[in-house]
């Protein structure tokens, strides 16, 4: 049996939202954030978060009801593999999401696809499998809010996060 | 165990002094006819000494001119002025004001502190009562009182079960939509006694009534993977469904609330429909396709299952047995077709579509014939059946709104309904009658 109190003390459940604040943050706001913290460039030092969300990429999108990895993503990715196998102390969410043409279900289910494609594809290019967790958010989680094509587009997406390590 | 005697409710028919003839009504609503006229109907404020009798006539008259099957006349028409609720009316004075039928009714209250409360439904044209019934309960139900009489006038006239005794369980949706808070939020059908059943710090949704119990299951993220729960409703306690690897989700329970029929995600990124005995907590595997299989829904004569899968390209819906095997595609339109829900009177099946840009609300008959579209818009899905099978209940989020909201619509397409809710709110499901 579960209760509220205990949930609220879950260490995963407040670890995963600060993650998800500190991408969504840096995605955005970019150039500025990282000149502000006097990191070395825009992309950050070697290794870090910074480098791996703005120099390496960490997203990619797909299209319409659709889990297969375009070539502009497998570009993405491929980068991602090759930064994680660099800096082999980190271990990574995928996050898949859908947009919000699709019902509440199907949109869990097809984003739970997105990021077993976005895994799949990081693990055959030498990413450990262990090392990779995955979660589907559905259309729970847009960042564009819009309801037009040029927002549903941003929210068919997979978000490789990364979990602790030297950042 | 679930105690429910709290929300019981003793009901007595009452002799009352007054004959109660087992007459046959004059007065009655064809309910299946394509267009129905509003019966019109007086409904008189309940003599009480305090403002009670008047509370309970209005939840009983909003609940029939909600329906879209009754009429209420207005008070200001009102000829004779009922003093004496145990007297047969004037009822010329009635017919006069075309008020076909008449509800009157006493609430006082019990020498041990309780609530009483007492009505009857007279035919005004053939001058007769046709029911007489009292309740008591504690004060605090009188919203369900009022919901049992409206019932109880609802199945006298149209022939059909009521649904207004009942609850609706949803997704109250706050804050902006790329950071939004859901919480399970629980209300009565027509809006009243909204209450949160989670904090909101975990996204909760898709949550289902149980068909024999005070019980909901729903889907959670509380566990850092999202997974399928179970609620009961007087103890607040929660429990994990099963043990699974991955995610599970779309959760529904089956007709005799003994099993949980979910999807389970596969390694592979696909899902599979899964049952779950919640007594021995035996799991069985009911499709294997290398597919996203979903939202099932049992017959409610629990041989069948109806559910969601893009096993053909794109999301369809399909029928198979409740113990798995070959599923047959019941949908052929234009266009991708989810959420589908089996009416509880067992011949349609409700579902969500998407052409053209469009999301639609529709129902079809178990075989896929006879479709209908009850209700077209910008974004629309999720519909749930009134107990009688009579409306469903869905939630809409028109273009360039900030949130969704839940409406019901008739089974004819019409009477349309907005439902009110404390904030936005999403997956609203009924529960059966209340007992």
């Amino acid at each position: 049996m579960l209760s509220i109190a205990a949930i609220a003390k879950n260490p995963v459940g407040i670890a995963l939202v600060a993650a998800l604040a500190l991408a969504g943050c840096a995605n955005k706001q970019v150039p500025n954030n990282a000149a502000d913290i006097g990191l070395g460039g825009a992309g950050g030092p070697p290794g870090s978060q910074q480098e791996f969300t703005v120099s390496v990429g960490d997203r990619i999108f797909f299209d319409l009801d659709s889990s297969v990895i375009r070539a502009d993503a497998q570009q993405v990715l491929t980068r991602q593999a090759q930064w994680l196998n660099k800096y082999t102390s980190y271990s990574i969410t995928v996050e898949g999401h859908a947009d919000e043409r699709g019902t509440r279900e199907y949109n869990l289910a097809l984003g739970a696809r997105r990021a077993a494609s976005a895994r799949d594809f990081l693990v055959a290019r030498g990413v450990a499998a262990n090392r990779i967790r995955t979660i589907s958010y559905g259309k729970e989680r847009p960042v564009a809010t819009c309801d037009d094509i040029s927002c549903w587009s941003q929210n068919r997406r997979a978000v490789t996060v990364l979990n602790g390590g030297s950042s | 165990m679930i105690m429910r005697a709290t929300f019981l409710i003793a009901t007595l028919v009452a002799g009352l002094g007054v004959a109660v003839l087992p007459a046959r009504a004059v007065v009655e609503i064809d309910i299946n006819k394509g267009v129905v006229e509003p019966l019109p109907i007086a409904i008189t404020e309940f003599i009480s000494a305090d403002g009670k009798g008047a509370e309970i006539a209005s939840v009983v008259e909003a609940d029939l001119r909600r329906s879209g099957l009754f009429a209420p006349i207005e008070k200001g028409a009102f000829i004779e002025k009922i003093s004496n609720p145990d007297a047969a009316p004037r009822f010329q004075d009635w017919t006069v004001i075309n008020a076909q039928a008449l509800v009157t009714g006493k609430v006082s209250e019990t020498p041990d502190g309780r609530l009483r409360a007492e009505f009857r439904l007279w035919d005004t044209y053939a001058g007769q009562q046709l029911i007489g019934e009292q309740f008591f309960t504690s004060k605090d139900k009188w919203r369900r009182v009022a919901h049992i009489i409206a019932d109880a006038i609802y199945q006298r006239l149209t022939g059909e079960t009521g649904y207004f005794d009942t609850r609706i369980v949803y997704v109250d949706e706050s804050g902006p939509r790329n950071n939004r808070v859901k919480r399970l939020a629980i209300m009565d059908q027509d809006g009243a006694n909204q209450r949160f059943l989670t904090d909101g710090r975990a996204i909760v949704l898709t949550p289902r009534f149980s068909p024999t119990r005070q019980e909901i299951t729903y889907m959670s993220y509380e566990g850092g993977q999202p997974q399928v729960y179970l609620l009961q409703l007087e103890t607040g306690q929660r429990e994990l469904v099963g043990n699974f690897p991955g995610m599970t989700f779309a959760p529904r329970f089956s007709p005799n609330g003994q099993q949980i029929v979910m999807s389970l995600l596969r390694d592979d990124g696909n899902s599979n429909i899964f049952a779950m005995d919640l007594r021995s907590r035996n799991t069985t595997r009911l499709t294997t396709s290398n597919a996203i299989d979903t939202s099932p829904s049992y017959s409610p004569d629990g041989s069948q299952i109806v559910f969601t899968s893009d096993r053909g390209g794109r999301a369809q819906i399909y029928v198979m047995s409740a113990s798995g095997g070959d599923p047959k595609r019941i949908s052929f339109g234009d266009g991708t077709y989810s959420t589908p829900v089996w009416s509880p009177r067992g011949d349609l099946i409700a579902f969500t579509k998407q052409t053209r840009g469009e999301f639609q609300i529709g129902v079809m008959r178990t075989d896929g014939s006879g479709e209908r579209i009850l209700s077209s818009g910008f974004l629309q899905e999720g519909p749930t059946w009134a107990p009688n099978g009579r409306v469903v209940m869905f939630f809409r989020q028109p273009a360039g709104s900030a949130g969704p909201q839940l409406y019901s619509i008739d089974l004819t397409g019409r009477n349309e309904q907005k439902i009110p809710t404390a904030n936005y709110g999403s997956d609203p499901a009924w529960s059966p009658l209340l007992e």
